[in-house]
Parts: structure tokens; C-alpha cells; sequence
């Protein structure tokens, strides 16, 4: 078994435009920075995007924004993000923002084949109208429905030709439940070691839920809060 | 002391020795600088961390390692991360002492809005509808007034909802205020106020606890 491709162009090669891609990441951290060049460069458009933000103006997500690869967002935060609000207050971007633990547990249920939940998250605001609620012992509930993709683009920091996973610090996030819910998920990790080396003990994503793992050609990191500061020069 | 700092310190008064607490992004982000001596308290980013340390100098940051605001943070001792759907398994869980964060406006009811301007402003909510809704305890922090004037404490919010009936208390420069059943109670007035000043700047309707007492913050720490 031997799931290593060798290049993150080649690992995003078969993604067709209008397909449904979650993203991993927090903000600028976690973020699968090759595949997203690589799709950028690829120029697939029309793509329903699930990622809890949409990077920045000049990085991550964003340049997919900016190269008009984005037909709907689904996140829950926007943020410091100007061409995205001004997008979405022209309505010319379908956006739908979903309560964060929400998004992630809706993204969790999608890998776990669990199809709704019901959570107190939200009740009373806009993001429970039109859904059922029920009221469960004293508490009223906001019945919430699983989430999936085609196509799963995530990063890690160590996997091996498996697809076993451990990630570093906060870079987690969204990635390890990302993996389990799209027909084909992609890691971008930064070292690849052999099977046997990450121990047992410590994975996080088991291999079962990757379909391709590709090394990062280079890593950018930046650090959000002083890439806005210097207006992307960071 | 600015207004914001006055806060600050004053919430950071409510932290007992165990607690578990999330500081939402800005002014409640600067309460993790004035935790009583003696006192441990676990913060947590909703990103994924408990035991969030103050920020790195700038030639020790790791961008794999920031908070809910994006900024690099450094690691405590006995720190440990998780994926964000652990991270609100703990918030919705109720397994948070407490969770403190900005608003935009807090009304009558204990409801509460930060995330968005209708055709003006997009947010988005973050993880601030999961923390309201989870969180033992929910202290807004925030200044009284709009810049130009205006007030934040309403009879009724007229921005879209964060949570309803959520917020248990209400810390300003001005004053603390406690949500009750029978509508908001001011508590404590900053130093040289009155209550009837502090009713003076807030739309919403007032009622005098009778044991009010003047604010008093954390001088040291």
C-alpha cells in the first residue's frame, strides 16, 4: 500500500470544477498552503468550499478567492477577510456561516454516519430558523444535519505511505475531521516517515480516511494577525 | 488605567484557583494579564488549546501555535491540544467555568449580539454562539457606550442574536451589571459614580441592587 503521490499538482489533478472541497485549517494555521496553490494554478472553478474561514487578501484560501474559484462558502467567520465581506454585503458570493463547534461537529457527524444532531447552539438567532427544535428534558434543541464533500484537502505535519497522521500543535483543528468526511481525502504533510515510525500511541488521523498523502514542496506559515499588520508582506 | 484595562482587571477578580475559562478576541484577551497571584487558571482557545501562555517574543513565534485571535501565543506547562470538534465538545459540554467576550449590544433579556451589521459589517460568529450557549458562566465585556455615544445595554438588541438568554453578567468601565429574571441589577459603579449617571448613559432600564458598591479592580498583577 503505498499512497504517496509526488506532487501536490498531481494530487489535486482529478478534482473537477463545481466539486464540494472542505478545507482544514484555523485562519492562516493548519492550512493545506501546496494543494491550495496547486488548485489555484489548475484554475477549477465553480467550487462549493466548507472551511471554518477563507484565509486572508494574499494567502490561503483567499488567492482561490481572488483567481474567482469560489461559487459558495460555508465557514463560520469572516473576519478580517475585506474582499470576502464585500463580496458577500454585494451579494455576489453565496455565503452561509454556521456556528464554529456546530461546523465541526456537523463535518464529524459526516464522517461518523451519524445524518443530524440535535445541539442548544443557536437557538433563537437566524441559524435556527427554518430547522426543527425539540425540547429535551428542560432544554429547547436546534436539530442540525451532517456534513460532506467530494473532496477533502487537509494538512498535517507527520504521515506515512499509509496515510497515518499526527499534526503539531494548533495546526489541528478542522483537519482531523475533515479526513473522515469526503469521498477522497488529500494530506499535505510536511515529513513523510515510514510506517512504523509515528508511534501507534500518538495518531491521530488513522490511514483508513486518506486517500493520498503528497510533502509540501515549501511552507510560507504565515502568521495572520502580523501578515494583516504589514499589509501582506509578512 | 484606560477604560478597557479597568475591565480587565476587574473580571479578572472573578477567577477562583481550577477554573477553566475562554477569553473571546480583544478586550477580554487582555483579562489572561491580571490573574490574582496564587490563583491557576486554565485558558483555553477554542482553536484547540488548553493552557494558552501569554504571547512570544517575536523571534520565538511558531505560527503553528496561535490563538482564537490569531495571534502567536507560547505554551504553559500541562498545556495539551485537540481538533476543533473536541474543542466545542468541551465549550458545549458545559465543561467551561467560564466564557467572557465583546459585544455589540446586551439587552433587557440577557441576549446578546457581536457578529454582524445587516448590509454594513459580516463577521461572522465564530465560536462565540457555541460558547454562549455552553459556557457555565457568561460574562460580556465591553466599553458602555458607542464612540459617538451611544449606548450598548438596550431594552431590546436590534442587531441579529447571538445567543437569547444567555448572558449572566455585564462588566463596563462604568459598572457591573448582573442579568436577572426581573431584568438587569447594577451591582457595582466605577469610583465617583452614581447609579443614576450610569442609568443616565444606558437605554435600558436599571434597578438598584441594594447592596451597589464601588467597583473595585485588581491594582497589582
Amino acid at each position: 500500500m503505498n499512497k504517496v503521490v509526488q506532487t501536490a499538482y498531481e494530487a489535486v489533478a482529478d478534482i473537477a470544477s463545481g466539486s464540494t472541497v472542505m478545507l482544514g485549517g484555523f485562519g492562516l494555521c493548519g492550512i493545506p498552503e501546496n494543494l491550495i496553490a496547486a488548485l489555484v494554478e489548475r484554475r477549477v472553478t465553480g467550487l462549493h468550499t466548507i472551511s471554518n474561514n477563507m484565509g486572508v487578501d494574499g494567502f490561503g484560501m483567499g488567492l482561490m478567492l481572488e483567481a474567482g474559484m469560489i461559487a459558495s462558502h460555508v465557514g463560520s467567520y469572516v473576519g478580517e477577510n475585506r474582499r470576502l465581506e464585500a463580496l458577500v454585503l454585494r451579494k455576489e458570493l453565496d455565503l452561509t456561516l454556521i456556528p464554529q463547534g456546530t461546523l465541526a461537529e456537523r463535518i464529524r457527524a459526516g464522517g461518523a454516519g451519524i445524518p443530524a444532531f440535535y445541539v442548544p447552539t443557536g437557538l433563537g438567532t437566524v441559524v435556527a430558523e427554518g430547522k426543527e427544535t425539540r425540547k429535551i428534558g428542560d432544554r429547547t434543541y436546534v436539530l442540525e444535519h451532517s456534513l460532506n464533500a467530494d473532496v477533502a484537502l487537509i494538512k498535517a505535519w507527520k504521515g506515512d505511505r499509509l496515510g497515518n497522521l499526527v499534526y503539531r500543535k494548533t495546526a489541528r483543528n478542522f483537519n482531523p475531521a475533515m479526513a473522515t468526511a469526503a469521498k477522497l481525502t488529500v494530506a499535505e504533510i510536511e515529513e513523510l516517515v515510514e510506517p512504523g515510525e509515528l508511534n501507534p500511541d500518538h495518531v491521530v488521523t488513522p490511514g483508513i480516511y486518506v486517500n493520498r498523502v503528497v510533502v509540501g514542496a515549501a511552507y510560507r506559515k504565515p502568521i495572520e494577525s502580523k501578515f494583516i499588520q504589514s499589509g501582506g508582506a509578512a | 488605567m484606560t477604560g478597557k484595562e479597568r475591565i480587565a482587571r476587574r473580571i479578572a477578580r472573578e477567577f477562583r484557583d481550577g477554573f477553566y475559562v475562554n477569553l473571546g478576541i480583544g478586550l477580554p484577551t487582555m483579562i489572561a494579564e491580571y490573574v490574582p497571584a496564587g490563583i491557576d487558571v486554565m485558558f483555553q482557545s477554542e482553536n484547540g488549546m488548553l493552557g494558552v501562555g501569554g504571547p512570544p517574543t517575536d523571534d520565538c513565534a511558531d505560527p503553528d501555535l496561535i490563538n482564537a485571535g490569531k495571534q502567536p501565543v507560547t505554551e504553559l506547562p500541562g498545556c495539551s491540544f485537540f481538533a476543533s470538534e473536541e474543542s466545542f465538545a468541551m465549550i458545549r459540554g458545559g465543561h467551561m467555568d467560564m466564557s467572557i467576550l465583546g459585544a455589540m449590544q446586551v439587552d433587557e433579556n440577557g441576549n446578546l449580539a457581536n457578529w454582524t451589521i445587516p448590509g454594513k459589517m459580516v463577521k461572522g460568529m465564530g465560536g462565540a454562539m457555541d460558547l454562549v450557549a455552553g459556557a457555565r458562566r457568561v460574562i460580556v465585556a465591553m466599553e458602555h457606550q458607542t464612540k459617538d455615544g451611544t449606548s450598548r445595554i438596550l431594552k431590546e438588541c436590534t442587531l441579529p442574536l447571538t445567543g437569547q438568554r444567555v448572558v449572566h453578567d455585564i462588566v463596563t468601565e462604568l459598572c457591573w451589571i448582573r442579568v436577572s429574571a426581573e431584568g438587569l441589577v447594577l451591582t457595582e459603579v466605577a469610583d465617583g459614580l452614581d447609579a443614576a449617571e450610569v442609568q443616565a448613559r444606558t437605554e435600558a432600564r436599571l434597578l438598584v441592587s441594594p447592596d451597589l458598591r464601588v467597583m473595585t479592580v485588581n491594582a497589582s498583577a
